[in-house]
């Protein structure tokens, strides 16, 4: 069994925290992202786990063991490094089966299971080059056939798309992720872009500031971020935060945003919502794909507004208006046909169904 | 990286890192020792009055220190020539090799000519022909043109104003052509485009974003011309024209007489100059020894 | 001297105007390297050329007696030995010069960077010091009467060394000075190198499963293949010609038995003022030296396809 488990896990260089207590769970097979910005200590995890950093406090298990007093090369560990690491004066088969020379494995055994990771990254035609013969892919490529080679409990990768450039990181994501579909190995994945994450995990762990902010399967840190930071972190673009005033009427709460905008809250949400009313420090947070142009028909919770556009960015598949309320710049997405240019007032429509309340005193989502 | 000699199956990457510092620690004080032993030794004696040298006392510790030695130097007529003598042939070798090297590293680094490239490679070749090679034909030739021309070369300090450079330079212009590469080419294409003739790009581009690696030739240059012991010992024969290592060897040893407290005084003395240059320019010094094999 | 663009004109005069620029830089370019010819030309090559024709003239050096000179030195058993010696002090001081500049590298290499400054500094002092003059202190620490070592050995009961007098103990003086002058070099030079290794390497290798001389054979040296086979064949050269070392400490002897080229071809030409038999000696460097540069060339023009 290759689970792994944090504990507490504290982090501290000389004086300054880097990691300030960590409690993670990732069983068996599971695919886990670390997400967040530089500095929020993902990279410095990812070390700990390896061995590569030393632990100030807490534990790292792997398997069920504790590993802290482990040196990297026991714990059964394989990681792809952001610049690769790959040996520049040995080839790539070379490279490939470094880890079971040392480890004496027999030359046939060698051979065949640096030949069937290189079926799976489709990298055999390259095994007798030299790393500088190869482009930025190919060696992504054999940095990972190096980890498979090795069959080890954990897969570590630390921001391993991050030197590709945007198409070749997609080309990559998606092989990334058939590896892993055939090589069934608990991954631990480090990276700074929200993208990478959602697309690839089975669970997203979000950090910031050394703390973990929310864990959970994407969808339900898209549809149902814990604090204010997942929120806005999570989802390109990001979500819309604008400070608001809840205010009892008619029965129900209403959202005021400015003087000429209030939106009501749907019913089913008032009771959860009530208590907070009048709250000085209040965001109101909506993603850009729930402000839309203006359709015939208006679902309940869907509510109709007028807006001048400031600046229209046409994405091709759609296109982004943003407008201001109250001072802050808003974003929605609507259809390209029915954009407004410039300048122009347009009728649009948020669907408040899919609100988030957010405190901003604390962070948290209400 | 480096584990200590201690067996251990697993230890955390502090225990190994720690114990792989103490060990460093430890052979770097041998080491220290072994190296700074004979310059410490030699200051000692030179502290020591001529009976205190011949004595049977602890030869590491100076029991009366004195001064005298270094006084005596220092108001040596002799000595004060060699000091003189070098340092004048120091400082003109390096202006010489500088005037030398600069164009010419310019020229072979950037200015891609027929026959560049292996001029470059020649005058790295040209190094390595040593000095114990050429000095019995330059010892002939000097005698040659001392006939014919009745110049004086032979037995006069100035002539190691002429060979020196051989020493010098092709090192020199080897460290300058690895700087002057260095410098990314849109430089010289902004110049051009500025208006800057290739004069105007050596000195005005070239020179200033090139300065370390000028200051570390020139270093290099000064240190050489100062310790070279061959070619003053064999073409400087009276006192009065030799430079500071020979002078030292040849004239300090008079017969069966060893004044080692002198000895020493002067030879710490006549260090003084680069040992001073690497306490103060060490970064410059030793980017120069680094810059002929790692820009090669 | 302004190299002007020349703006739009006609392409015929275009060209021409291009043509003369061209030989103009090319002019340019040779009169800078010019006075670097002229001092290499006849300081350097001339000489070389012109002790081949020496080594071939007999005493007097007035009659042209071709290889005698050469043929006159195989027989003398001096000769022999005198080779046999420079190769050995060549061969083992290249040899420990090197194994401690790699070792002390990696001491330095190990301690936090800020100290590394002041180690490094104190560890270049014998390169830092003139030869001539640190060579003379050895000469005093290694004295027959007075020697500073002989003094703690006779202390500690162990009998006192000849160490200049005695023929294997003064050729042993002569690799350990040698040992202890040239040894900083390498170590600069191969601090360099250690610092341009990426750590990464190093770490990917730990998860790999290799241990420090692992990780020391399978990366730091073939790494460093390239700038150790190049300092290496450089202090060969410059070893095997060296002069002030043997010169100030042993003047050659006991009975020649510390000679090397360069001692000996000073002794025979300028102090024995037989001219033309000191060049025959002298010129025996070459082929070794020829064998040598031929490597360090290649090694050079491989690193700079490398990079």
């Amino acid at each position: 069994m290759a689970q792994v488990n944090l504990r507490k896990l504290v982090k501290h260089y000389d004086e300054t925290p880097a990691v300030r207590g960590i409690d993670l769970d990732i069983p068996d097979k599971e695919f886990v992202v670390l997400v967040g910005p530089s500095g929020c200590g993902k990279t410095t995890t990812l070390r700990m786990i390896a061995g590569l950093e030393d632990v100030t406090d807490g534990d790292v298990l792997i398997g069920g063991e504790v590993v802290n007093d482990m040196p990297p090369k026991e714990r059964d560990i394989a990681m792809v490094f952001q610049n690769y690491a790959l040996y520049p004066h040995m080839t790539v088969y070379e490279n490939m089966s470094f880890g079971l020379r040392l480890k004496k494995v027999p030359k046939e055994e060698i051979a065949r299971r640096v030949q069937a990771a290189a079926q799976i990254l489709d990298i055999g035609r390259l095994l007798e080059r030299k790393p500088k013969q190869l482009s930025g892919g190919q060696r992504q490529r054999v940095a990972m056939g190096r980890a498979i080679v090795r069959n080890p409990k954990v897969f570590l990768f630390d921001e391993p798309l991050s030197n590709l450039d945007a198409q070749l990181r997609v080309q990559m994501r998606i092989e990334i992720k058939k590896v892993h579909q055939k090589v069934r190995t608990t991954t631990v994945y480090v990276t700074h872009d929200q993208v990478e994450a959602m697309t690839l995990a089975d669970r997203v762990v979000v950090m910031n500031n050394g703390r973990i902010e929310q864990v959970g399967a994407p969808n339900d840190l898209y549809h149902a971020p814990a604090t204010k930071f997942v929120a806005s972190f999570i989802g390109s673009p990001a979500m819309n935060l604008m400070p608001c005033r809840l205010e009892e009427a008619a029965g129900g709460l209403r959202v005021r945003l400015s003087e000429q905008l209030e939106l009501p809250v749907p019913a089913e949400r008032t009771a959860r919502y009530r208590a907070h009313a009048g709250k000085p420090s209040l965001l109101f947070g909506l993603r850009p794909e729930h402000i839309i142009e203006q359709r015939p028909h208006l679902d309940p919770g869907q509510q109709p507004f007028e807006a001048k556009i400031n600046v229209v960015e046409p994405m091709g598949m759609e296109t982004l208006v943003y407008f201001a309320v109250n001072g802050a710049e808003v974003c929605g997405r609507v259809e390209p046909a029915a954009a407004g240019g410039e300048g122009s007032r347009m009728k649009l429509v948020a669907d408040l169904r899919r609100m988030h309340l957010i405190d901003d005193s604390t962070g948290r989502v209400l | 990286m480096l584990e200590g000699a201690l067996p251990r199956k697993s230890g955390s990457m502090k225990r190994d890192r720690r114990s792989a510092l103490v060990w460093s620690y430890f052979f770097l004080v041998l080491f220290v020792i072994f190296f700074l032993t004979p310059p410490i030794y030699m200051f000692i004696t030179s502290l020591k009055s001529s009976a205190e040298v011949g004595a049977v006392t602890n030869p590491w510790w100076v029991y009366h220190p004195t001064l005298e030695n270094y006084q005596a130097l220092i108001f040596s007529p002799d000595y004060q020539t060699f000091f003189v003598n070098s340092a004048m042939v120091s400082v003109v070798v390096v202006i010489v090799t500088m005037l030398i090297s600069i164009p010419a590293a310019f020229a072979l680094a950037r200015m891609k000519f027929w026959g560049s490239a292996t001029l470059a490679m020649g005058v790295f070749l040209t190094y390595l022909i040593p000095e114990t090679l050429l000095f019995i034909p330059l010892f002939k030739i000097f005698a040659w043109v001392n006939e014919t021309f009745d110049i004086q070369l032979i037995n006069h300090w100035w002539v190691c104003i002429i060979i020196f450079p051989t020493l010098t330079v092709p090192f020199c212009t080897w460290i300058m052509i690895g700087y002057f590469a260095s410098i990314p080419k849109e430089l010289d294409e902004a110049a051009l485009i500025d208006g800057a003739g290739y004069l105007q790009m050596l000195t005005r581009i070239f020179i200033p974003v090139a300065l370390p690696g000028i200051i570390a030739a020139t270093i290099f240059a000064f240190t050489v011309s100062w310790a070279d012991f061959l070619y003053p010992l064999a073409f400087t024969t009276s006192a009065d024209q030799m430079l500071l290592p020979t002078g030292i060897y040849s004239t300090l040893i008079k017969g069966d007489v060893y004044a080692w407290g002198q000895i020493m005084a002067a030879c710490l003395l006549g260090a003084l100059p680069p040992l001073l240059i690497y306490a103060f320019l060490m970064d410059y010094y030793i980017a120069g020894l680094t810059a002929g094999a790692t820009k090669g | 001297m302004a190299a002007v663009i020349p703006a739009a004109p006609a392409a015929a005069r275009k060209r021409g105007g291009l043509r003369r620029l061209g030989r103009r830089k090319s002019t340019v370019a040779f009169l800078m390297t010019l006075p670097l010819l002229i001092l290499i030309g006849t300081l350097v090559v001339y000489p070389t050329l012109y002790a081949i024709h020496l080594a071939m003239l007999n005493k007097s050096l007035e009659r042209f007696v071709g290889l005698s000179n050469f043929s006159f030195l195989f027989t003398r058993e001096t000769f022999w030995m005198v080779v046999k010696q420079s190769c050995i002090f060549a061969i083992s001081a290249v040899l420990f010069k090197a194994i401690i500049g790699f070792c002390v590298a990696h001491f330095v290499h190990n301690v936090p960077a800020k100290g590394q400054r002041k180690w490094r500094g104190m560890l270049l002092i014998p390169w830092v010091i003139p030869p001539a003059m640190s060579t003379l202190g050895w000469f005093w620490l290694l004295d027959p009467s007075y020697s500073a070592f002989n003094w703690v050995f006779v202390r500690l009961g162990i009998p006192s060394v000849s160490w200049l007098g005695d023929a294997d103990w003064a050729r042993f003086s002569v690799i350990l000075v040698n040992v202890w002058y040239g040894a900083p070099f390498f170590l600069i030079m191969y601090l360099a190198a250690l610092k341009s290794v990426p750590e990464q390497l190093y770490e990917a290798a730990e998860i790999d499963g290799a241990s420090w001389w692992q990780k020391i054979r399978y990366i730091t040296l073939p790494m460093m293949r390239n700038i150790i086979s190049i300092t290496v064949l450089f202090s060969l050269i410059v070893t095997f010609a060296n002069f002030d070392i043997v010169r100030i400490l042993t003047s050659g002897g006991p009975i020649d038995r510390t000679h090397v080229f360069a001692t000996w071809a000073f002794l025979l030409g300028i102090n024995g003022g037989d001219i033309a038999l000191g060049a025959a000696v002298s010129l025996f460097m070459f082929p070794i030296l020829a064998v040598a540069a031929y490597f360090i060339l290649r090694d050079i023009s491989r690193r700079g396809n490398e990079a």
